[in-house]
């Protein structure tokens, strides 16, 4: 379904949700008259966008059909990923996700947009980071531990950040890689994992 | 080392050199990635995308990427600037026009050979340039960057979908491998809506000079590549050096031999209008200039005019654009002022009266 732009017929190629005395109000605008409310232009991405939101509109005809919407479904589809809070309506309109997180909260809707967007591949083969050693549970526990950090800063807690931010710097020297680094000059670059 | 000195010259990306110089006018490998632990740059607050502005500043700045790195901070630096870095290819019109409360930056290489923008879609965006076709060498010298970055900044990655980024189309390698070719006589000939339909078909993008969503001035075309997830940076990179651009530089040969076997008059004339127009006009928009230019860099690589370089041709090309134009006069100009300015220079440079 193609939007119309709130304020002429020109289809919308804005979205933005913006909160008005606690209320969120949506925008669907055109360039010009997004431009005109001073709404972030983002038409340098524009044929991604779109090919992604097509991506994810076929993907969404393929999971239900159309004339009934189950609540079960639809809620699911709206859920929030647990780590920033982003919702996959979010991820619609912007074609953005908001962190790693988002990726593990979204896998299942995610991996059928991956394989169209990328000619099947749905496995990353590529370069690996010798210092992500540690695997995704570090990263997502670094992730939890600054996202506590960030609270507590906001709630002026400093005793609290303060052994936040020695948690973090542990986690972070704890995993030096220098020394393996040195080591393994011999490894092509890009070798698959 | 600041702006200023390196809005007077060329950059690497526009020597002229390099192989098959006469079609392919640059190369460009570019890496997405983000710190681990913080959203990403649209979902990150305030604090955050301080934190890792400083994290990536403090890494690209005192490590031994360069012997001279010129970082700039764009938040505070006046829109011509930043228009400046978007003309010279050094930062994206996305990055020039976010808001003025998202802080970002460039770090450049002072010759210009890469550019790393913080805090762009993903938290960084690697870029290295080379004039011609020289995949190979941009791509080593962005993994020894990576590889740098790497020991102190953490990346987001999953072995299942690789470097993890905010859009899902750069997630895997986020290797964006791109090509700038000049295919005049490919577009004379109408050829090119072929070139564009095989490019894709075999998932590769073809946009304007400035990327995605823009014209394709000067007939400058960027072709690149759309897949980032199930193929390694090499099977990429591979795809490029020995088939698809190799395919569209004898493509535009045949196109070139063409125009010479059968309409060689036509040619002839083409190149020299625009040599006549460039030399004798008074008032001169960009998008002419640039087309102008083109069809005189056509007349040198057929042998058909030898009074410019290619290096002169495509420091006019940089020159001929608003914020460089502006940067070289010294002086702020409403476009119909550029117009003439634009005019005047190129009979300056090409020795027109």
């Amino acid at each position: 379904m193609k939007y119309k732009c709130d304020k002429c017929d020109r289809p919308a190629t804005h979205h933005a949700v913006v909160r008005v005395k606690g209320q969120n109000i949506q925008k669907r605008l055109c360039e010009q008259h997004a431009a005109e409310e001073g709404l972030p232009i983002k038409s340098a991405h524009a044929p991604i966008n779109e090919l992604l939101t097509n991506f994810i509109k076929m993907a969404d005809g393929q999971s239900q059909p159309s004339d009934k919407i189950k609540p079960a479904a639809a809620t699911r589809r709206d859920r929030a990923c647990p780590d920033c809070g982003l919702k996959f309506s979010d991820f619609r309109d912007k074609s953005l996700l908001g962190c790693s997180g988002c990726y593990k909260a979204f896998e299942k809707a995610l991996i059928p947009l991956l394989e169209r967007a990328h000619e099947g591949g749905a496995q990353h083969v590529g370069k690996v980071p010798r210092r992500s050693g540690g695997g995704e549970q570090r990263q997502l526990q670094i992730a939890r531990i600054r996202k506590r950090l960030d609270e507590a800063v906001t709630a002026e807690n400093y005793e609290l950040a303060a052994q936040l931010r020695d948690d973090l710097t542990g986690m972070e020297s704890g995993n030096a890689p220098a020394a393996p680094r040195q080591l393994d000059p011999g490894t092509p670059e890009d070798d698959r994992p | 080392m600041t702006l200023r000195d390196i809005s007077r010259g060329a950059g690497e990306w526009l020597r002229g050199s390099g192989p098959h110089s006469d079609v392919v006018i640059s190369s460009r490998v570019r890496f997405a990635r983000n710190l681990a632990g913080f959203p990403f740059v649209n979902r990150a607050n305030r604090r955050q995308r301080y934190e890792v502005l400083e994290s990536c500043r403090s890494q690209i700045m005192t490590n031994r990427l360069a012997d001279n790195t010129l970082w700039v901070q764009l938040a505070d630096s006046p829109a011509i600037d930043r228009q400046l870095l978007v003309e010279r290819h050094l930062i994206s019109r996305d990055l020039a026009r976010r808001t003025a409360d998202i802080p970002r930056a460039v770090a450049i290489a002072a010759d210009e050979t890469f550019a790393i923008m913080v805090n762009e879609e993903d938290h960084l965006r690697i870029q290295v340039l080379r004039s011609g076709m020289q995949l190979g060498d941009a791509y080593s010298q962005i993994n020894r960057i990576d590889d740098i970055l790497e020991e102190k900044l953490d990346f987001a990655f999953s072995k299942r979908f690789g470097y993890l980024t905010a859009c899902p189309t750069n997630v895997g390698t986020g290797v964006r491998v791109s090509v700038m070719m000049h295919l005049p006589a490919l577009k004379l000939t109408g050829e090119i809506d072929k070139v564009k339909r095989a490019a894709r078909d075999m998932h590769l993008a073809v946009r304007g000079l400035f990327g995605e969503g823009s014209e394709a001035l000067g007939d400058l075309y960027q072709i690149s590549n759309q897949t980032t997830l199930g193929k390694t940076e090499k099977e990429t990179l591979a795809d490029f050096e020995a088939a698809v651009i190799p395919q569209i530089i004898a493509y535009e040969h045949q196109a070139r031999q063409a125009l010479l076997r059968q309409r060689e008059k036509q040619l002839d004339d083409r190149v020299w209008r625009a040599w006549a127009l460039l030399n004798n006009a008074r008032v001169l928009g960009t998008d002419e200039a640039l087309q102008l230019l083109s069809h005189v860099r056509l007349g040198i690589h057929t042998s058909r005019l030898d009074r410019v370089d290619i290096r002169t041709l495509n420091e006019l090309l940089l020159l001929c654009q608003p914020a460089h134009l502006q940067k070289v006069t010294g002086q702020e100009m409403t476009p119909a002022a550029r117009r003439i300015a634009r005019a005047d220079l190129m009979r300056q440079r090409l020795g027109g009266r």
